[in-house]
């Protein structure tokens, strides 16, 4: 008869921590779990660079919240001001980085970690339309990846406000007052949000209950459902074809191999160390990073009286801000501020579908025609361009040429986004694509 | 010595690498002068002395304490006996004696608190210390203002030149060059007890010390990082290697 | 994994790096471990305090905060002092052996002057403070022998007018002398030792 249960499964060696191991079996999937997702999970053998940055997302995950726990020990969510003339969550952080032992240096991982997930984030990403890893049957483990993302812009806008610095508090004004956009619910929308009339006290403290434990958790829940969804299905890989199709008598997958050590050990840990290694540069000697990782305005205590010359999102929302500031136009019975946040809002939706915009033969970049690899190309740097110009004042020419006005380049790479996605239908299915092989290629 | 040239150099390469694209295309705003930003326990401590004295009259620092001046090399003694005020204590915070209604009503805002300027006033145009050591040595006489005092760097400030007894009094001149650009040059007009050497090297260590109270511990921070950094290394080589014996097993 | 050869270099690596690794994570969790004590400015509040015993009169008590606590400053009458023999037999560690004091109070008045006695008011049983039984006999509700001291509240200890407990009560030594020093008759600076001591 065969065993059915984990108990009759996995019997003790006889060791003391194989009778605990068996005791524990028989009440807990201990062993089954491990099986099911480290050691007899098995992923192609062919991984490369770009496989590296689902792992290490899980490591800023896990530095975040360990940091985030210890900051909400000190941290005070109060914008009152205190005896001194300064609001009291801006002087708390100041105490956490100063008079907690230790304090300075989990702050500054929290900040760094912060630019850091959106680092990984967008890497991790741009490797799904590399090669195609969105493709069926993982459209839904990339709608878990488009709503953790969703998630995590909200957890850092709403991480940011808690400094209670001016970019802070005129960053938190400017993009709930976005909300304002949306016809007849708009205002109250916003008003809702804010629970004032302006952003205030009011507002950081209910920021702080959805930052540290909502938004998280609903975090923590989608990273699960991510990974299930990954292991139901199993990884894609950089030549995009299936590795289940070939298996050995036990029903292994001839080019897979198990994850746990071969992945977890020889692949992820040389690059999590290398990952650590930058990670601490940046902690250890230039934290603000020139004022792109913590802006220098975030230095002075919010004011609501006065808002700063040139207040820009950090880096990792200005392409999307970006995308916003680019709509000046009313067509369509609407006006351009509701343009300009369906851009925004678009910009990152519209990713959700991309399962079915691509109907190219080949999944993997390796395989695909010239269209593909052209259309990418000014992609990548028209994303990168618009992340720049969304740091810049509106008005920014490039090198000071009146001929390469930024504003102008904007709305060119916001109209190109888009149409990269709406018209991928069509030029991805008469893009001349190479045979795509069997099994996988492993030099 | 040579450990803070490993920090600069680890520093810039870190910087250089990830926003040099950026850094290119950045527009220039307002000229600044490069502060001579010393870390020098000597200079410091000057700096801390005339920021005691001329500074926190109305500007508070009320994230540091007095007692964190022993990281500069100043003794409980010399702190309780020449800088504090009386019945202040050493672990009091630096604030300002002054209510802040009271300086709303003569400067017209209440004076910003100083913990941070350092670090707040960084812009693309320089770092926060350049925007202070030229702000510092930039004020002129200027009748039409409220305080008799105007600033190249800040225009109608509403901060009077502190240092001005220091300083001297100095006099705008606005001439056109052959461009057409509008220049400004200021001139002394009156000395002050210092020599202009003297006093940007006053300033410069006024300004040290800002930069120094924006993160008190900065240093310390740095030489962990070396070690950590260090650490890293060879634990990249460790795991390295341990990932190479397992592939070995891949065929 | 124990179902294929394990070779020796493998081996080696393995511990290296587990030990590597755990001097990372050791070194690591130390700013976590180390923002969980006293701040700068839990030190800053908790800094020696001056008081001023100038115009305490005798038999009276005043009480100063020094790192949050209370302490009390008793300035006892000779009857007072005389009362500390009368319990001598009656307080669980009349010597102050096993109590809490600096070596400059460790005397039968438990103080530097046994006139003001320099006292921590925090029961040593689970930390609430006790109430004033200063008076003798049953002028307060204590028993007619009661020769004067404090009574905890929380659950009953009786201490005498040295802070001492009484046998068979739940606190388990004296009440805590706090370190001090008199900076002139009248003053006293509570927190820190004499400079000779």
């Amino acid at each position: 008869m065969a065993a059915n249960t984990n108990y009759e499964k996995y019997r003790s060696n006889g060791t003391l921590l194989g009778n605990v191991l068996e005791w524990v079996d028989a009440r807990f999937p201990a062993t089954s779990l491990w099986k099911a997702h480290l050691s007899e999970y098995y992923a192609p053998k062919n991984f490369n660079f770009w496989y590296f940055f689902g792992s290490l997302a899980i490591v800023v995950l896990a530095i975040q919240i360990v940091t985030g726990i210890f900051l909400t020990m000190n941290y005070k969510p109060d914008g009152t001001l205190n005896a001194y003339g300064i609001p009291t969550a801006f002087a708390s952080v100041e105490y956490i980085m100063r008079e907690i032992a230790g304090g300075k240096f989990i702050r500054y991982f929290h900040s760094t970690g912060a630019s850091a997930f959106f680092i990984v984030v967008y890497l991790h990403m741009f490797r799904g339309m590399l090669y195609g890893s969105y493709r069926k049957p993982r459209e839904l483990i990339w709608i878990f990846g488009v709503l953790i993302f969703l998630c995590l812009m909200a957890e850092a806008f709403m991480g940011y406000l808690l400094p209670w610095g001016q970019m802070s508090y005129w960053g938190a004004q400017v993009i709930i007052n976005l909300f304002s956009a949306i016809p007849f619910v708009g205002p109250d929308l916003s008003l809702l949000i804010r629970g004032d009339y302006v952003v205030s006290d009011v507002t950081l403290n209910r920021f702080f209950a959805l930052h540290v434990i909502a938004v998280p958790l609903v975090l923590i829940g989608l990273v699960v459902a991510h990974i299930l969804a990954l292991h139901e299905i199993g990884s894609n890989n950089p030549d995009g074809v299936e590795i289940k199709k070939f298996k050995d008598e036990k029903g292994i997958p001839l080019d897979g191999i198990p994850f746990h050590p071969y992945y977890t050990i020889a692949h992820d840990l040389p690059a999590t160390v290398i990952f650590l290694f930058f990670f601490c540069a940046v902690v250890f000697f230039a934290p603000e990073v020139g004022g792109y990782f913590l802006e220098y305005n975030n230095f002075l205590p919010a004011d609501p009286m006065k808002t700063p010359p040139h207040i820009a999102p950090v880096w990792y929302f200005t392409p999307f801000y970006s995308m916003l500031r680019a709509m000046v136009w009313n067509f369509f019975w609407l006006d351009a501020k509701l343009w300009g946040v369906i851009a925004m809002g678009g910009g990152v939706v519209i990713l959700a579908f991309l399962p079915w915009l691509d109907r190219s033969p080949a999944k993997s970049i390796r395989y695909r025609g010239s269209i593909f690899k052209t259309l990418l190309g000014i992609f990548v740097v028209g994303f990168l361009i618009l992340g720049f110009l969304g740091m810049q004042v509106p008005g920014y020419l490039f090198f000071g040429r009146s001929w390469l006005p930024g504003d102008v380049i904007a709305q060119i790479f916001t109209v190109y986004y888009f149409l990269f996605f709406l018209t991928m239908p069509y030029w991805s299915k008469i893009d001349k694509c190479k045979p795509v092989p069997e099994r996988v290629t492993f030099k | 010595m040579k450990k803070t040239n490993v920090v600069k150099f680890i520093k810039r390469l870190a910087v250089i690498a990830l926003f040099a694209p950026l850094a290119a295309l950045a527009s220039e705003g307002v000229h600044l002068e490069k502060a001579p930003v010393s870390t020098d326990q000597k200079n410091l401590q000057s700096g801390a002395r005339l920021f005691i004295n001329y500074c926190l009259n109305c500007h508070g620092a009320s994230a540091v304490r007095y007692n964190q001046l022993q990281k500069i090399g100043l003794d409980e003694k010399t702190i309780t006996d020449n800088l504090l005020f009386t019945g202040e204590k050493t672990g009091d915070l630096m604030t300002v004696a002054m209510s802040r209604e009271d300086a709303e009503a003569w400067f017209g805002t209440a004076p910003p608190d100083l913990s941070l300027i350092a670090r707040a006033k960084a812009s693309e145009s320089g770092s926060g210390a350049d925007y202070l050591y030229t702000y510092l040595r930039s004020f002129y006489r200027d009748p039409a203002r409220p305080t008799g005092w105007n600033n190249t760097v800040f225009a109608n400030v509403g901060m009077p030149h502190a240092l001005w007894d220091l300083q001297g009094v100095q006099t705008l001149k606005e001439t056109t060059d052959d461009n057409g650009h509008k220049v400004q040059e200021l001139a002394l007009s009156k000395s002050g007890t210092m020599s202009k050497e003297t006093y940007d090297q006053a300033v410069a260590d006024l300004v040290s010390f800002l930069v120094w109270m924006g993160e008190p511990d900065a240093g310390s921070r740095e030489t962990i990082g070396v070690f950590v950094l260090i650490f890293l290394a060879g634990l990249y080589v460790l795991t390295h290697k341990l990932g190479k014996n397992y592939w070995k097993d891949i065929h | 994994m124990s179902d294929q050869k394990v070779d020796s270099e493998r081996r080696a690596l393995i511990l290296a790096t587990s030990a590597a690794g755990g001097v990372a994570v050791a070194a690591a969790a130390v700013p976590f471990v180390a923002s969980l004590a006293p701040s700068e400015r839990a030190k800053a509040a908790g800094a020696p305090v001056v008081a001023d015993i100038g115009k305490l009169a005798p038999g009276e008590k005043m009480v100063v905060k020094w790192r949050g606590k209370p302490v009390w400053i008793l300035r006892r009458t000779p009857e007072m002092l005389a009362s500390l023999e009368k319990v001598a037999d009656r307080v669980s560690d009349p010597a102050s052996e096993k109590s809490d004091q600096p070596d400059y109070a460790k005397n039968t008045a438990r103080a530097v002057k046994d006139e003001y006695l320099v006292v921590v008011g925090i029961c040593t049983h689970l930390g609430c403070s006790p109430s004033d039984k200063i008076k003798p006999g049953n002028a307060e509700g204590m028993p007619a022998d009661w020769q004067g001291g404090f009574f905890c509240p929380c659950h009953g200890s009786q201490f005498d007018l040295a802070g001492r407990v009484f046998k068979a009560m739940p606190a388990p030594t004296n009440l805590e002398i706090p370190p001090y020093t008199y900076l002139s008759d009248t003053s006293i600076l509570i927190g820190e030792d004499p400079k000779e001591a």
